[in-house]
């Protein structure tokens, strides 16, 4: 693993990027005993509007606690996309969700498309678990934190009667991950 | 092997300011929630019920302030949280708990101002309001940490310091430390230090409330504990009572500025970092100081002599420190929130001993290590 790894979560409010910051930083501070940060943008309003939770991990302890050049940059709306993808690396990795971007960026970056929030609503009924899927899916594509972790952390930060449909949530995005993976790989 | 239990947890400074408090004793909040300073408030109102503590949740930040003068009267350690608006609306008891000398703490997490200004967002704007938003010849205390674990053993500090003083002290956090999470070892209850206010030693028929000790500070009697007295913001003699004696106000007023000037050495706390053979040095606090310590990494790996000087105490002021440091480097560089404040200080410290610049960024977002670096390749072009 690279000595710092640098994740940017984008989207809009209510899409529960925030959490999603919280529970990766504490899958890889607590659960994977590394070092990690945990930082978030956000505006004024209660829902809508630009956020973003920023997730800094590593092996040594981290100075600067924010984002300079995404290594994993997920954009939820075609706005954070457009704005986030200036700061991500280009040996980085972009993954959206193509049920709410349209327009991918033509960046020298690997990029993943999935329709992740219309895989929310349609395989688990809400899609409140769209963050949860998309922890998942970095999972499965890039292993910055182990997937124990990740199921602990999630399991320590969502409500008890939300718990089953978070950890099913989490499966199908490190499963779908998965089979991407395999089909790049064959 | 340390037998001693210790959790780690991964915390928001909010919520380390909150372990912290309860660790040092804290019994007693009064707020009036705020962003980004309410997860003290929601952290407060959990916890301060189950171990005997009170929570009020009050009609605004006067009031705020106000009760927790109030209770510390009683006794209770206490605490409020707030961010520039509402600290603003504290300037005037903050005073009065300076010149009444009782012990709180006032946690102010900066956000974007003046008025409602960049609720969500961080800056350094207050550093100046912090010494001198209060009017009056005074001193303070602020501490600005710059690591959640920071924010933990600097709120046990303050706390400290305020009941050894018999002073308000504020902590300074920002946007960035107050929301930012970050793993914190927390320590077991035995392994913190805790100071209590001295108790007068004498029955209350012999007692003068403002009668300093031999280190300038007056034992505190805890209302309801049959010492009567008075307190009052008029200027007062030992007696607690209103005076118009020029010695006696003379006295008081040098007292109570001199018993924290005459204890810089134990009040201020700062951290270097490759500052041995520096050639440039940065001085930064709070969430900037994060961003300075990776440009002193980016700056060594260009071999550039560049070290960081960072305060975790601003006021008092670290003068000495600073003029030390004016005499060894050629150039300090100061990069805050603002648009430079702790900057003028550093320059009077300083006296002429080195240039000092400062770089300010007021935009909403943290100031970066790559513009640092960038500011100090300028400076060494000229």
């Amino acid at each position: 693993m690279k000595e710092r790894i640098e994740i940017c979560l984008s989207g809009a409010g209510g899409q529960g990027l925030i959490l999603a910051g919280i529970i990766l930083a504490e899958a890889a501070g607590i659960y994977d005993g590394k070092e990690a940060v945990q930082t978030q943008s956000y505006g004024p309003e209660a829902r809508g509007g630009a956020s973003r939770s920023e997730v800094v991990i590593s092996n040594d302890s981290i100075d600067y606690p924010k984002v300079i050049k995404s290594d994993i940059l997920l954009a939820l709306t075609q706005t954070a996309c457009d704005k986030y993808v200036k700061k991500l690396s280009k040996d980085g990795i972009l993954v959206v969700d193509s049920s709410m971007v349209k327009e991918i960026p033509s960046v020298p970056a690997k990029i993943y498309q999935f329709p992740i929030t219309k895989i929310a609503q349609e395989k688990l009924g809400t899609k409140l678990v769209t963050n949860i899927i998309s922890l998942g899916i970095i999972t499965g594509l890039t292993k910055v934190v182990s997937m124990e972790a990740l199921k602990k952390a999630v399991y320590n930060r969502v409500p008890s009667k939300a718990k089953e449909v978070n950890e099913k949530a989490l499966l199908l995005g490190f499963d779908i991950a998965k089979d991407m993976k395999l089909k790049e790989e064959s | 092997m340390n037998k001693l239990k210790r959790n780690v947890e991964l915390l928001q400074g909010n919520e380390a300011c909150v372990k912290g408090a309860i660790l040092s004793g804290v019994r007693f909040f009064a707020g009036y929630p705020i962003t980004p300073s309410s997860e003290i408030a929601e952290g407060m109102a959990r916890l301060l019920p189950q171990i005997g503590g009170k929570f009020v949740q009050m009609e605004d930040e006067i009031a705020s302030i106000a009760a927790v003068i109030g209770a510390s009267i009683a006794g209770f350690k206490s605490l409020t949280a707030t961010s520039g608006p509402g600290f603003s609306l504290k300037q005037e008891n903050l005073g009065f708990a300076i010149i009444s000398e009782i012990p709180c703490v006032i946690v102010n997490a900066q956000r974007g101002g003046p008025s409602t200004g960049l609720p969500t967002k961080p800056s350094q704007g207050d550093m100046m309001q912090a010494r001198w938003g209060t009017h009056g010849d005074h001193s303070i205390i602020a501490l600005a940490p710059s690591t959640v674990n920071e924010v933990l053993t600097l709120t046990i500090k303050a706390v400290n310091f305020s009941e050894k003083y018999r002073t308000p002290v504020i902590l300074l956090l920002d946007e960035v430390i107050a929301h930012m999470r970050e793993k914190v070892e927390i320590p077991a209850p035995e392994e913190v230090e805790v100071i209590n206010r001295k108790k007068p030693t004498v029955p209350p028929e012999e007692y003068f409330p403002f009668k300093p000790d031999q280190n300038g500070i007056p034992p505190m009697a805890n209302f309801g504990e049959g010492y009567r007295y008075h307190i009052t913001g008029l200027i007062h003699n030992q007696k607690g009572l209103p005076t118009s004696n020029p010695q006696e106000i003379d006295s008081f007023i040098r007292r109570i500025n001199n018993k924290i000037q005459e204890n810089v050495k134990d009040i201020i706390i700062y951290e270097k970092y490759f500052l041995d053979d520096a050639k440039i040095a940065l001085i930064a606090c709070g969430s900037v100081a994060r961003a300075a310590e990776r440009t002193v990494k980016l700056a060594r790996e260009e071999g550039l002599k560049v070290g960081l000087l960072k305060l975790l105490t601003i006021w008092p002021f670290p003068s000495e420190e600073v003029n030390r440091l004016a005499q060894q480097v050629d150039l300090i560089i100061v990069p805050e929130m603002n648009l430079g404040q702790m900057v003028l200080e550093v320059e009077r410290a300083s006296r002429g001993n080195c240039e000092v610049v400062s770089y300010s960024r007021v935009d909403g977002e943290l100031i970066n290590p790559i513009e640092i670096l960038g500011k100090i390749q300028e400076e060494i072009k000229k």
